[in-house]
């Protein structure tokens, strides 16, 4: 069908919306309640535009469009409503934008600008709820909320956790949890898409940045930092460069300047707990499961299974996730290697995710009174600390990581993407099966943007099926299916946050699924440039089993490397 | 396992319900409790397997739904248009002074709670308001805070 944008004859398919056809003319449509790929709400009427004959204007987002439509949508009656939508949410927000963690990237504070808002027009309605800090990981501050609806969606839609809602009704509403309770004690996983979504300042991950500034400023402590293998492809993107780019060189150089004392790469433990996992995948499928064996790696994942499915905390992988078992082997290994006082050494982590603040919190994730990792920054709170400390990525050279622990596989490097450490996996349990090398390192089954990637695949007499899915709503479809008797899968990937740690609660705010898109090709083109493909011939990892650890599942790993899982209450649940 | 609630028995009766039943069932819970209890909405949510936010979202929309037990003096404030013309804002606003709670909710001590309606059906008595389902018309804040006064000393003497 034809229709007239401003004036312009464009082409639609029918079933589509206006904004589907103005966003492929290019034409500028600003949205804040509108969700890619997803069923319209029309909540926020930002994106009203003006069609001839209809008396009123009409949210683009949620209307199909039709055949010899006329649209306009920079008429004057447009860009008023537009500007009065926004003027409007203005009244019953609070103006100490100067201070908001959401800048420069809040999107109604955009909108204000683009659209010329120039002064309060209705006076402030003071709602003053109070903020939620009770998460380690995510901060609320329900002034701050325009009721777009997003949090809510995704954390029902997307993740199936469903958490939080709207509660009450017209001017009185407000997204809160179940019972008015705070978030810590909901059923929250702390994945932090929530804060992804958030077009204002109501949503954000808890900062840690304070207290390690504090350390890295103080004499008594021996500070030191892993970054997750998605760091380096995502970081770029808050200075500025393409998405995918890989800063890992100087990335390594930026966090030397900062101070710390050992710059090592998580990547590293992810070839550690491929021995383990893998190891355990073997030992579980000689000796009768139970099977399928879950993926440990993603926290949010954890909690999930803790809160929604306790009969299945057997299935899971007894492997602490590779931040754990980094920042175990630095107090215990490393510590003993360079003669420090494990009490003294202040570990941190980089990671693309906020349920890892959550993670670190867990008693049994240490020993003798102090924890495996001490704090726990976002891919987007590290990149305000280089501002802080003034340091342009763009003007270091490249440096190499501090050993042991930089030495990774690109295995290992490929644990940021969805797929990628059961790719991983495949690699090392075909190995230690069967003791031949897979044929082909590269398992396009698991590669990609699919919420469920599945493969069969021959590991010598085993016919093993494996299954990746990320975004917990497609884990949840999965488990489902598993406890309706499905009997077919060995292996099961799952990854809490849509297409992994590259899109994860932690990462640079302007993502969208194009950037997605190029962080994971950015790792997945480091596997196909690099030699060293597959964890078990990680020299490094190989020479930490022959100094200290003895053996993958031994029991230095039991005690180190390993943990256990216990049903989780939460407010909300039954 | 103890014999089964109220609650229990309301959801016995839906059995193989949908999330389309979710407000009758509040309904009939509350007529069976007197209110919804957390307990009694987390059971609501698993028998229509719902997330417990979406009851308590959906619960809390309508005024007619309350989380915390009556009093043992249930105040009901018409909050209707010949009601309003009336004065009854100034009532409530009364009503939640003197007795330190917001409509909706439930003094500490158990003796008060109150709750707003649309419409009593009395519009020719407005303002008019309703403690246990005895009607009291034309009420000013002077006379509902009289009439409070009165309710406590009676408790007060009960009690010696």
């Amino acid at each position: 069908m034809k229709l007239t944008v401003n004036g312009k004859t464009v082409e639609a398919q029918a079933g589509e919306t206006l904004l589907t056809v103005l966003r492929r003319e290019g034409v500028h449509v600003p949205t804040l309640c509108h969700m890619e790929g997803m069923i319209p709400t029309g909540a926020c009427r930002i994106c009203v535009v003006e069609v001839e004959g209809q008396g009123n204007l009409i949210p683009s987002c949620s209307f199909p469009a039709a055949e010899g439509m006329k649209v306009h949508t920079n008429s004057p009656r447009v860009i008023n409503a537009r500007k009065t939508v926004v003027e409007l949410l203005l009244g019953s927000h609070p103006d100490d934008c100067l201070y908001c963690a959401k800048q420069p990237t809040c999107e109604l504070s955009k909108l204000s600008r683009d659209y010329g808002v120039a002064g309060r027009r209705f006076p402030v309605a003071k709602k003053k709820k109070p903020l939620d800090i009770s998460s380690p990981s995510i901060s609320r501050d329900p002034d701050k909320c325009i009721l777009c609806g997003k949090c809510v969606r995704v954390c029902e839609e997307v993740q199936s956790v469903a958490c939080i809602d709207f509660v009450r009704r017209g001017s009185d509403s407000f997204i809160g949890c179940a019972f008015d309770s705070s978030l810590n004690v909901s059923s929250c996983v702390n994945c932090g898409q929530c804060i992804n979504v958030c077009p204002t300042g109501a949503l954000t991950e808890k900062s840690d940045i304070q207290p390690v500034m504090e350390a890295l400023a103080g004499k008594d402590k021996y500070v030191v930092v892993q970054h997750a293998p998605s760091i380096s492809v995502s970081l770029a993107e808050e200075f500025g460069l393409p998405a995918g780019t890989d800063v890992n060189g100087v990335m390594t150089a930026a966090f030397r300047k900062m101070g710390f004392k050992a710059v090592f790469d998580t990547s590293f433990a992810a070839d550690l707990t491929i021995m383990e996992e893998a190891s355990e995948l073997a030992h579980r499928v000689k000796n009768g499961g139970p099977l399928p064996m879950f993926t440990s790696c993603s926290p949010g994942w954890i909690k999930f299974v803790e809160t929604f499915y306790p009969e299945l905390l057997p299935h899971l992988s007894t492997c602490k996730s590779p931040q754990q078992m980094l920042g175990a082997m630095i107090k215990t290994y490393y510590a003993k290697k360079h003669g420090l006082d494990p009490a003294k050494i202040y570990s941190v982590s980089v990671m693309p995710c906020t349920a890892k603040k959550f993670e670190v919190t867990r008693p049994e994730m240490g020993r003798d009174g102090y924890p495996d990792i001490d704090a726990v920054v976002t891919t987007r709170e590290l990149a305000q600390m280089l501002r802080i400390y003034g340091i342009d990525l763009r003007t270091l050279q490249p440096e190499e990581p501090d050993l042991p622990f930089g030495d990774r596989s690109t295995a290992g490097k490929l644990f940021g993407a969805s797929g990628g450490v059961m790719e991983a996996a495949l690699r090392t349990a075909h190995f230690l099966l069967t003791g031949k090398e897979l044929g082909s390192l590269k398992v396009e089954a698991v590669r990609g943007q699919q919420g469920i990637k599945e493969a069969k695949l021959k590991i010598g007499a085993l016919e093993a099926g494996v299954a990746a899915a990320s975004g917990l709503g497609n884990a949840r479809k999965l488990v489902e299916e598993i406890r309706n008797g499905r009997k077919d899968l060995h292996f099961i990937e799952i990854m809490t946050c849509p297409g992994g740690c590259i899109n994860g609660g932690g990462q640079p705010i302007t993502c969208n699924k194009a950037a997605v898109i190029e962080r994971m090709r950015a790792l997945y083109n480091i596997d196909a440039t690099e030699k060293l493909r597959v964890s078990h011939a990680n020299k490094a990892v190989q020479a930490l089993y022959k100094d200290f650890l003895g053996k993958p599942l031994g029991e230095k790993s039991h005690h180190l490397l390993h943990t256990k899982y216990a049903r989780r209450k939460a407010a909300d649940v039954a | 396992m103890s014999a089964p609630s109220k609650v229990d028995k309301v959801l016995e009766s839906y059995s193989f319900a949908k999330r389309d039943k979710l407000i009758p069932i509040l309904q009939e819970v509350q007529a069976a409790d007197g209110y919804i209890s957390k307990p009694a909405a987390l059971k609501v949510a698993k028998h229509l397997n719902i997330p417990a936010s979406k009851v308590y979202g959906v619960a809390t929309f309508y005024n007619q739904f309350r989380f915390k037990p009556v009093g043992k003096y249930h105040v009901m404030i018409c909050r209707g248009t010949a009601c309003h013309v009336k004065g009854s804002a100034g009532v409530l606003k009364m009503c939640e002074e003197v007795l330190g709670i917001k409509a909706g909710d439930t003094t500490r001590d158990g003796l008060f709670s109150i709750e707003v309606v649309a419409c009593i059906g009395a519009c020719g008595l407005a303002p008019v308001i309703s403690v246990n389902g005895e009607f009291h018309a034309k009420v000013t804040p002077d006379k509902l805070r009289k009439l409070v006064d009165d309710l406590r000393k009676a408790e007060a003497s009960n009690g010696k």
